[in-house]
């Protein structure tokens, strides 16, 4: 009856939940230490190319209104 | 019930193993790791551009890959795509539904998608005389809330139904389907391979998928409430994710943990959106507020605001040349900074 068909749906999403719960515990996990150092060094490394951390001038600032210049 | 008390038993247990296993690679924070490194300078950054022309409130914004130009998505009904540079409106795509909750821009340029509480994505091509409707994704049971092209045929989108899903744009069909969460899917992020795709739920958990084979690879708790923004740090392995519990968290795909936390007591307004610069090392936040906050993304340390929206700000983004960040708002407005 109704009540067999939704303790069977109840279990075939609770075997689901278990399958899923199996891969995730056997991930390899890198070390803290090393994953945090390679992202340390990812963004320092790429800091100098970063406009918004060094700054845009104001020659090469798309967002900025030109200044006009006057032509002899 | 044996078999699901012994299921019950069995998930439980895995549930202590991943914990374990996470334990035992946490040897350090990456607080301890950032101690040395300088401060970020203060970043100040100005209002550039205010771009105006929505009439309600914004709920998404997009850049193109060309750096430029920019779709927003607000509930007046309207899809506008902008030329950044100049502040002019380029086109006006009008929508079927006003209540969209989210827009965006396929690489190409040619293509816009938007969706909301209609639980359909539209996309219209904007390279013609006037933009047109391509297709409409109808299959998704809860409604829109975010979408990202991977090309001119393939798009990923987010659902209130809790299911992501990969659609062919040729057929209009659904070709994958990510199924494992628990709660609402309120937004996704593509990795920078295009191999992975990241999600966060009112589940309170962020999921890493894999596109092509529709699995989930690993999931990521600890937030306590919705997670409502996620973005990819630039180097792939680590993503960031904002929540509803007003605080950001990092979590190293790796490590498969989080390894930094950004909160502060005095702030209790929820997280609506994220972005970050191109090296990663800021990251600007949405509030409930009105604000943007600005957190150095190793030290956890706030290192500047972007105020001057009169509303909540609901969506953030910076360009792929990171030459700026643009906030859109509940005032209807868009405001560009650098």
């Amino acid at each position: 009856m109704s009540n067999n068909s939704a303790n069977s749906s109840n279990l075939v999403i609770a075997q689901k939940v278990v399958k899923q719960l199996r891969l995730e515990a056997s991930v390899r996990r890198i070390k803290v230490s090393q994953a945090a150092a390679d992202l340390k060094t990812f963004c320092l490394q790429n800091a100098h190319k970063d406009p918004l951390l060094m700054g845009v001038p104001s020659s090469d600032n798309p967002f900025r209104p030109p200044k006009s210049c006057a032509l002899f | 019930m044996g078999e699901m008390d012994t299921l019950k038993k069995e998930a439980d247990g895995l549930k202590a193993q991943i914990e374990a296993g996470r334990k035992a690679v946490n040897d350090t924070t990456m607080a301890t790791l950032a101690s040395g490194v300088a401060a970020a300078p203060r970043v100040q950054l100005k209002n550039r551009k205010t771009l105006k022309g929505h009439l309600a409130k914004i709920y998404g914004l997009h850049w193109s890959a060309d750096n430029r130009h920019m779709v927003s998505a607000s509930q007046d009904g309207k899809l506008l795509i902008w030329d950044t540079y100049t502040g002019n409106k380029v086109y006006a795509v009008p929508l079927k539904s006003s209540w969209v909750m989210s827009c965006s821009m396929a690489p190409s340029g040619n293509l816009v998608a938007s969706g909301g509480l209609d639980n359909m994505c539209t996309i219209a091509n904007i390279k013609g005389a006037s933009p047109k409707t391509l297709r409409e994704l109808d299959a998704h049971e809860g409604y829109l809330s975010h979408s990202r092209f991977l090309n001119d045929s393939e798009i990923l989108t987010a659902s209130g139904d809790t299911t992501c899903c990969l659609w062919d744009l040729e057929t209009g069909k659904q070709k994958v389907i990510y199924k494992s969460h628990v709660g609402d899917c309120m937004c996704l992020a593509v990795s920078p391979d295009q191999n992975t795709f990241i999600s966060g739920a009112c589940d309170s958990s962020a999921k890493l998928w894999d596109i092509r084979d529709g699995g989930c690879k690993q999931t990521f708790i600890g937030h306590t409430s919705d997670i409502n923004a996620i973005a990819f740090y630039p180097s792939g392995t680590a993503v960031i994710t904002g929540s509803d519990d007003c605080t950001l968290k990092m979590y190293d795909l790796r490590a498969d943990q989080e390894v930094n936390g950004y909160q502060d007591a005095a702030l209790n307004a929820g997280v609506t959106s994220v972005s970050l610069s191109s090296s990663g090392r800021l990251i600007f936040a949405g509030y409930d507020n009105f604000n943007c906050n600005i957190w150095d993304s190793l030290k956890a340390e706030k290192v500047g605001v972007l105020s001057g929206h009169d509303n909540r700000v609901s969506c953030i983004g910076v360009p792929d040349d990171g030459l700026g960040v643009c906030t859109g708002s509940w005032d209807s407005f868009l405001k560009i900074w650098n």
